[in-house]
């Protein structure tokens, strides 16, 4: 039996977006087991909750990550709403929907395109985040914030989008989707992209369920959980099935978050074609009283805002829980028994957003 | 031909303009919504401090006595908070972020000109008085 050592990835590494530290035990070229450990970036935005008055702290929700900012945001304040008993225009419901789902295609082709610079696919990356700017130009257009949008309020929604804009929304989507297409035929069909991502990172499904993954890590392996299915925001009456896969590795993780791109398209689309008319928020009175537990699905996963109230103007607790969270445990499992060559990309695999989870 | 299939692309790409624009010599993209910083008119301003209150940054300072609006530039998160807060809206939103600044100098201060009209006062020939 060979000698075991340890190898330390991260907090610092060259694929890593944000720090997060594993404790590599390497047999040979084998790892065997991961420590991971976290702690590098926490802000305690949660203790803020008690110091920024309830309409205040979405602003600081939607701080909590720098990717899926929106999400973070609608789901603070559908929080509160729910605490409080408000009834939201159907309109606004809509609008949060439209812009969940550009959050989601702007998230994931920035995983594409850091997925593809792990492998050392520059120019995949580079064409990623070219694509990308297609939709953070959207977002600036009718929010006036690219990453951080603000249009999300207790009670409905800052800013109304045009019917105009809406419909060149709509069209100019086309153009973008034929770009798409080209781009995912790279990622699913390039044979040194397979050799890099077939059978590599293997979770299986028991194994996906048993530990909590969340998301795509969960959507790959052949669990259909998404939260959209609850019916939250508009998607009650939007049709689309949640992207699965069965392989479990890091290429059917790949194709769940391609085949969900279009799957945000297309609910997009059918988003902007039955937008109802009429107003987009509603007075908000009184005080939140209670506590809600407010799920949604953000491109990573399930993400959890408990919310409690005691009916003063500033909340009592606040506690996110991120899908990242969730699927360390899983690219703990993943990661065993992987060659060392394969660890980033495995890591890059589950969407780690370190910034988020430490809140 | 698995291996060519960012061929196409590559092509594309290679035929097509840049699309990074060659800033500053061009002007970065901007939209009327686009939030850049925030801007005081200094002559409007009432001091009423709700722009203090509902900053979620606690990046600005109104001190009444003084008559000075101060903004901590680094702090600012630029969340368009206090211009949907300000009663006389003397505040709004320019598109152009402020220029960088060093740590420790990022405060700015204005100083309020806003004068508060005397109420007319009803003169002995009860006519309203030249506010």
């Amino acid at each position: 039996m060979s000698k075991k050592i340890v190898v330390p990835f991260g907090p610092q590494h060259p694929v890593l977006p944000e720090p997060i530290h594993l404790d590599l035990v390497l047999e040979d070229e084998t790892v065997i087991d991961v420590v991971p450990s976290i702690g590098y970036i926490h802000r305690g935005l949660e203790t803020l909750v008690a110091k920024r008055e309830f309409t205040e702290y979405v602003y600081v929700a939607e701080r909590t990550c720098g990717i899926c900012s929106f999400i973070h945001g609608m789901t603070y304040c559908q929080g509160v709403e729910q605490i409080m008993d408000l009834e939201i225009p159907a309109r606004a419901h809509y609008l949060r929907t439209i812009w969940s789902e550009y959050s989601r295609l702007h998230s994931h082709l920035l995983w594409l395109g850091l997925f593809a610079d792990a492998m050392g696919f520059e120019n995949l990356f580079m064409n990623s985040w070219r694509l990308r700017e297609f939709v953070l130009d959207v977002l600036e257009e009718t929010t006036g914030g690219r990453v951080i949008q603000g249009s999300c309020k207790v009670g409905g929604v800052r800013r109304d989008i045009s019917d105009e804009k809406l419909a060149a929304m709509a069209g100019d989507l086309k153009s973008f989707e034929t770009e798409l297409s080209d781009l995912s035929e790279v990622f699913l069909h390039d044979d040194s992209l397979k050799s890099r991502l077939v059978g590599v990172g293997t979770l299986s499904r028991t194994d996906a369920y048993d530990l909590g993954a969340a998301g795509p890590v969960a959507r790959g392996s052949g669990v259909a959980i998404d939260l959209r299915k609850t019916g939250y925001a508009a998607y009650r009456e939007l049709r689309f099935e949640p992207a699965t896969e069965s392989a479990g590795d890091c290429y059917a993780r790949c194709a769940v978050r391609i085949r969900e791109l279009f799957s945000s398209i297309d609910l997009i689309r059918q988003a902007v074609e039955t937008m109802p008319e009429g107003e987009i928020e509603v007075k908000v009175k009184g005080m939140p009283d209670g506590e809600y537990f407010s799920r949604s699905e953000q491109p990573r996963g399930e993400l959890v805002h408990y919310l409690k109230g005691n009916g003063t103007k500033h909340l009592v607790r606040s506690r996110i829980r991120t899908p990242t969270l969730t699927n360390v445990p899983s690219l703990v499992k993943m990661l065993q028994g992987c060659e060392l060559a394969d660890v980033p990309v495995i890591v890059l695999s589950i969407d780690p957003c370190i910034g988020c989870m430490e809140r | 031909m698995g291996y060519f299939e960012m061929a196409k692309t590559a092509i594309k790409t290679v035929m097509s303009r840049p699309a990074t624009l060659m800033y500053p010599a061009r002007p970065g993209k901007m939209t009327t919504l686009s939030r850049g910083h925030v801007v005081i008119d200094v002559s409007r301003c009432i001091s009423c401090g709700m722009c203090m209150k509902k900053c979620p940054a606690e990046a600005l300072c109104v001190d009444k006595e003084a008559k000075t609006w101060t903004i901590d530039r680094l702090r600012c998160v630029v969340c368009n908070s206090c211009i949907e807060v300000c009663p006389v809206h003397c505040l709004t939103m320019e598109g152009h972020y402020s220029s960088a600044v060093l740590a420790h100098s990022g405060l700015e201060t204005f100083t309020i000109t806003y004068v508060k009209p005397e109420r007319p006062k009803k003169n002995e020939s009860g006519e309203p008085a030249e506010a």
